[in-house]
C-alpha cells in the first residue's frame, strides 16, 4: 500500500498553547480524507502544517517524495526548499485569498509562470481549461471583485490546480459562502474527488464530508479522537467526544 | 488701508524669481527621489526579521520625524563639521537633511502600505511555491505601492514647502531670493505675495492629481 501523506508524531503549539500533540495520520493515493471537529480542535492548524504555512515543532512529515523533519536537530528546511515543497500541495483558503490586482485568468496562471517558469501562452491554455473545468469560462478576464463569492472559490481551486499539484488541501472552503453558493464549489471538490485527487478537506459540512471522504479524521484539543471510514465515523462513531460533537448536525439537520 | 500697491518693482526681479523658482522645484526633485529611497530601505529595514536593522531603522526613523527641520538644517550645517571634521556646503547639507528627513515619513508609509495587505494574499502566494521575496514583488508590492501613493504625494507637495526653509542656509531658494528682493526694495508685501502666490501655482496641479488618485483608489477597492 502506497501512502501519498504521511505525518509522524506533529507537535506545534503557540507561546504556551499547545495546538497539535503527537499528531500521526496516513493518506493513501487518491484517498479524500475530511478533518472535522470543533474549532480550536487544531485541524485547521494541521492543514497548514502540510504546506509549511505553520511551522511544525516536532515530528515529520512526507508529501509524494519530499519529506522534512522537525524539532531537536533537525534544521529548519531553507526558504527554497520550503518553497518547493509548498509547489507539490494545493491549497483553498476560507477567504479565497485571489490577487486582486490579477484578472481571472491571471491569478490561475501566475503560478505556473512565475514559480515554474512555464511560458505565458502554454501558461495561459492550461488556466483557460481549468477555468472551464471549475465552470468559469466566461469570467476569464475579469477581476476577482466581479465576482460572487462561490465564482471566487472556484477560480481559487483552479488557480491551486495550475500548479498540478500531487495533493489539495482545503481549508474550510465554503464556510465563508452564502448558503446557495455552497454547492457549486462542493460540485468541483466532488469532481476532483472523483478523478482520483488526493484530498485532505477541513469542513463543517457532515453531509458532504459522509458523501465524498473516504476517511473521516475528528480531533478535539489537538488530538485525533476518532478516524475510519466515513460511513463508521459519522454514522456510528465510537467515541463520546465524537458523537457530542455530531449531535449538534444531527439536531439542526 | 491707504496703501499703494506697486508690483512693477517685482516685475523687474522676475528673473530672480525664477531662478529661485527653479532653486526650489530643483531641490525638492532631488530630495523626493532621494528621500524614496531612504524612505524604502527604512521602511523594508522595519519589517526585516534581523532585529539590528528593525533597531537601526527606528532609530533613523524617529530622530528624524521627532526633531523639527529647522534644528536638523543647522545641525547638519553648523554642528556635523565640529563633531566630525566634515564640512558640508549650504546645497549639499540641505539636501542631505531634507533627505533624511523626508525618508522618515516616507518609512513610516512605505511600512504601512505593506502591512496593510491582508497576510492571505502573502499565504496564497506562498502556498503555489513562490519564495519570500517573489511573493513580495509579485503580490504584496503592487497592491501595496497603488495604497502608498496618496500619501507619498501628499508627503511629497510637504517637502515641497519644507525646502522654503534651506534659506536659512543661504541657499538662493525662492523664499532666499524674495528676502534679498524685499530687502532691496522695502516692498515687502507685494514681494511676499507673490512668493506665496509663486508655491500655490506650483502646488495646485499636484494636489489635483493626489485627490484623482484617491478617487480612484477608493473606486478600485
Amino acid at each position: 500500500m502506497s501512502y501519498k501523506i504521511e505525518v509522524s508524531g506533529l507537535r506545534k503549539s503557540f507561546g504556551s498553547l499547545t495546538v497539535l500533540r503527537d499528531i500521526n495520520l496516513k493518506v493513501e493515493s487518491g484517498q479524500v480524507v475530511a478533518l472535522i471537529g470543533p474549532s480550536g480542535s487544531g485541524k485547521s492548524t494541521l492543514l497548514r502544517c502540510l504546506n509549511l504555512l505553520v511551522m511544525p515543532e516536532g515530528g515529520a512529515v512526507r508529501i509524494g517524495k519530499d519529506s522534512f523533519a522537525f524539532g531537536d536537530g533537525s534544521k529548519l528546511p531553507a526558504v527554497r526548499e520550503q518553497a518547493r515543497f509548498r509547489s507539490n500541495t494545493g491549497m483553498v483558503f476560507q477567504h479565497f485569498n485571489l490577487f486582486p490586482h490579477m484578472t481571472v485568468v491571471q491569478n490561475v496562471m501566475e503560478g505556473p509562470v512565475s514559480v515554474k517558469a512555464m511560458p505565458k501562452p502554454q501558461a495561459e491554455e492550461l488556466a483557460r481549461k481549468l477555468l472551464a473545468k471549475v465552470g468559469l469560462s466566461d469570467k476569464v478576464d475579469v477581476f476577482p471583485n466581479k465576482l460572487s463569492g462561490g465564482q471566487k472559490q472556484r477560480v481559487a481551486i483552479a488557480r491551486a490546480l495550475a500548479m498540478e499539484p500531487e495533493v489539495m488541501l482545503f481549508d474550510e472552503a465554503t464556510s465563508a459562502l452564502d448558503p446557495e453558493l455552497v454547492g457549486e464549489v462542493l460540485g468541483v471538490m466532488r469532481d476532483l474527488a472523483a478523478e482520483g485527487m488526493t484530498m485532505i478537506i477541513v469542513t463543517h459540512e457532515i453531509g458532504f464530508a459522509r458523501e465524498v471522504a473516504d476517511r473521516v479524521v475528528f480531533m478535539r484539543d489537538g488530538v485525533i479522537v476518532e478516524e475510519g471510514p466515513a460511513r463508521e465515523v459519522i454514522g456510528e462513531p465510537k467515541q463520546e467526544a465524537t458523537r457530542a460533537f455530531l449531535s449538534h448536525f444531527h439536531n439542526r439537520g | 488701508m491707504d496703501y499703494t500697491w506697486n508690483f512693477d518693482i517685482v516685475w523687474s526681479y522676475r528673473w530672480i524669481f525664477l531662478t529661485g523658482t527653479a532653486v526650489t522645484i530643483g531641490i525638492t526633485i532631488a530630495v523626493v527621489v532621494l528621500g524614496l529611497v531612504a524612505g524604502l530601505i527604512a521602511g523594508i529595514a522595519q519589517l526585516s526579521r534581523s532585529p539590528t536593522l528593525r533597531w537601526l531603522s527606528w532609530a533613523y526613523i524617529e530622530m528624524f520625524r521627532l526633531t523639527p527641520l529647522l534644528v536638523l538644517l543647522l545641525w547638519f550645517y553648523y554642528a556635523l563639521p565640529i563633531m566630525t571634521g566634515i564640512k558640508l556646503d549650504a546645497v549639499t547639507a540641505s539636501v542631505v537633511t531634507l533627505t533624511l528627513y523626508g525618508g522618515s515619513f516616507y518609512a513610516e508609509i512605505i511600512r504601512g502600505g505593506i502591512v496593510s495587505i491582508e497576510p492571505g494574499q502573502s499565504e496564497a502566494g506562498l502556498a503555489l511555491g513562490m519564495t519570500p521575496a517573489r511573493v513580495m514583488r509579485r503580490i504584496v508590492l503592487p497592491q501595496a505601492i497603488k495604497r502608498m501613493i496618496p500619501p507619498l504625494m501628499n508627503q511629497s507637495i510637504i517637502q515641497f514647502k519644507n525646502t522654503s526653509l534651506v534659506s536659512v542656509l543661504a541657499v538662493p531658494d525662492l523664499l532666499y531670493q524674495g528676502q534679498v528682493a524685499a530687502m532691496d526694495t522695502y516692498r515687502a508685501l507685494e514681494v511676499y505675495t507673490v512668493i506665496a502666490a509663486i508655491y500655490v501655482v506650483v502646488l495646485l496641479p499636484l494636489t489635483a492629481i493626489v485627490k484623482r488618485a484617491e478617487k480612484r483608489l477608493a473606486q478600485s477597492n
